[in-house]
């Protein structure tokens, strides 16, 4: 790892403004760190070209005095994005030559403040999973790994290679997004700080649909700092998203650092779940502690829905799935399988391009749509929705100003580890983080500790809608209290 | 509720997702084991329960009816599978 390499987003933009170095030289610098890296797994396209071209455009805007908030900052994107003349398949093999004629809104406000695109992302098929393992360019690898084992962990999924690059320092930070954890339970893998923001916050436009009642994009990053900064960027009003909100963007560098004192911490009893690890529920405690001694007050509240977000989740987001995928048909963009007619077309063209975890999903999706059977699923799915956000609500009602939790059950597991057999038991992975994409909250993922194998294990706040600021200020008191997690072998290299 | 092989093959093909024979008993133990996951939302009250329809209340926006883009049938078309004299060519739906 060079010099420039290890800088946070927040440490490079300041280097880069007192001139001890160049955009030139930090993008290369990632670039050199990329290309031996092969064995992570965690670009499925690197853009060194597109990089360099501009990494001196930002150098120039930097000479003339007008750098951008993001200025000469390499960042990696996950693959759900749509870049212009940048390939685009969301890791999927029915769109796995598709080039985008336009630019979502998100990454077109990371390049308007000046960041430089180092390349895509792998991640989940479709952002489906929670491994990175449903990917059609293989699994991201973590670059964490158990004390004294070479063992393949998985990153996390669905932002499983963002995660993997963050925390690997291939790129300085990246965009990613959550549909029932994705951004957050990655960032617990690895070490890395993940933000999915308040439903609204962030456009959609452009980013590929998976479940469009809960998906959003949020950075994940190095430092708490260094996510604030990204979020300012990436979030704001869009009149291509009708969902998009249209309230101001505050400064969210601003609230890092900010004091916590006398701020309400609700911890759910409903989230000691049976089988969470002794060393989650003491990170948890430990957590508490941290909040506690920068002037918090913690107190037990209960969530009494919580149970059920999961099973809602999985009819809520394969049903808008089903909906959503239906236009992978071979007809407008993507891969064709010819058939005798055109329905036998779609059937061959669907079934030679999603992987069998998409195609379970879309048939669940679609059973629970059937006629006869969406008053069962989908409308029980979406009333039990309302009262899992009826929870959150009485708990902020009573002042509670944010719920700490954990991000995930346990630490990172290997490949092929849960990939067998069940599908439910991967499912279980977004228990914790599920139910603030189904209340539309926004929620960080922080790191807090190690596990007793030496992964990295991470805590989450969850906030009241829009109130990303006061999260970022909580996350900053662990972020103090915990110090950062480096990797001590870069055994890739 | 659970699903026999008829099923796997109904909603296969409403899903437009061609399924071999080998697939369908493996689909239905993978599919069935998801529904017998959701099932536990049978226990919870929801009489008199509103379902969802916006998670943060907002307002839909409203704009003139104009056209404000298009007109670049080169675009649209650059990434179709197959293309002729500027449309998206299928094979013959209607006899």
């Amino acid at each position: 790892m060079t010099e420039l390499t290890r800088l946070t987003v927040t440490a490079a933009r300041e280097g880069l403004a007192q001139g001890h170095f160049t955009a030139t030289e930090l993008t290369q610098a990632y670039l050199d760190a990329i290309a031996p890296a092969g064995d992570l797994n965690a670009y499925v396209l690197a853009t060194p070209d597109k990089a360099l071209e501009m990494a001196k455009a930002s150098d120039e805007r930097i000479a003339k005095g007008e750098a951008g908030p993001l200025e000469g900052i390499p960042l990696g994107i996950k693959d759900m994005f749509a870049t212009n003349g940048v390939r685009t398949t969301a890791c999927s093999n029915i769109i796995k030559n598709f080039v985008p004629p336009y630019e979502s809104t998100v990454t077109s406000q990371l390049w308007r403040d000046g960041a430089v695109l180092l390349g895509k992302l792998n991640q989940d098929e479709f952002a489906m999973g929670s491994s990175n393992e449903s990917s059609a360019f293989g699994p991201a690898v973590n670059p964490w790994r158990r004390n004294g084992s070479a063992q393949p962990l998985v990153p996390g999924g669905s932002s499983g290679g963002s995660a993997a690059a963050v925390a690997a320092h291939i790129c300085a930070a990246a965009a990613g997004t959550d549909t029932g954890g994705s951004i957050r339970q990655p960032a617990a893998f690895t070490g890395t700080v993940g933000i999915k923001p308040t439903y609204g916050r962030c456009s959609r436009w452009g980013i590929i649909a998976y479940a469009s009642s809960l998906d959003q994009a949020g950075p994940i990053a190095r430092s708490v700092n260094d996510a604030a900064l990204l979020l300012r960027s990436m979030a704001g009003h869009d009149p291509k998203d009708s969902t998009s909100a249209n309230l101001p963007v505050p400064d969210y560098e601003a609230a890092v650092g900010a004091s916590v004192k006398g701020k309400r911490i609700g911890i759910p009893r409903e989230y000691r779940v049976d089988g969470m690890s002794a060393e989650i529920a003491r990170l948890w405690d430990k957590g508490a502690d941290m909040l506690r001694d920068a002037g918090a007050e913690v107190v037990e509240i209960s969530l009494p829905h919580t149970k059920y977000a999961l099973p809602a989740y999985y009819i809520v987001a394969l049903a808008e799935a089903s909906s959503n995928l239906a236009r992978y048909d071979g007809v407008r963009y993507g891969e064709r399988v010819p058939g005798r007619d055109i329905v036998e077309m779609y059937e061959k063209t669907r079934a030679a391009g999603f992987g069998d975890e998409v195609r379970r999903r879309i048939m669940i999706g679609t059973y629970v749509l059937s006629a006869g059977y969406y008053d069962a699923y989908y409308l029980k799915a979406q009333k039990v929705r309302t009262l899992i956000k009826r929870d959150f609500e009485i708990a902020f009602a009573e002042g509670i100003d944010a719920v700490l939790a954990p991000a995930t059950p346990s630490a990172a597991f290997g490949i092929g580890e849960k990939s067998s057999g069940d599908p439910v038991e991967m499912y279980l992975q977004d228990v914790f983080t599920v139910t603030l994409n189904m209340a539309g909250l926004p929620g960080i993922a922080v790191p807090a500790g190690l596990s007793s194998e030496g992964l990295p294990l991470g805590l989450q706040l969850i906030g009241r809608p829009f109130g990303e600021e006061g999260l970022f200020s909580l996350a900053q008191v662990i972020e103090e209290a915990a110090g950062r997690f480096e990797i001590a072998e870069r055994w890739w290299e | 509720m659970s699903v026999d092989q008829a099923t796997v093959r109904r909603v296969a093909h409403l899903s437009r997702i061609a399924v071999t024979e080998d697939e369908v008993a493996h689909l239905q133990g993978e599919l069935n084991a998801i529904l017998a996951f959701v099932e536990q939302l049978g226990e919870v009250d929801t009489t008199g329960v509103e379902p969802m329809t916006s998670v943060i209340p907002m307002q839909l926006p409203l704009r003139t009816d104009v056209v404000n883009d298009g007109g670049d049938a080169r675009r649209v078309l650059a990434n179709a599978p197959v293309a002729e004299d500027g449309f998206f060519a299928v094979p013959k739906v209607v006899e």
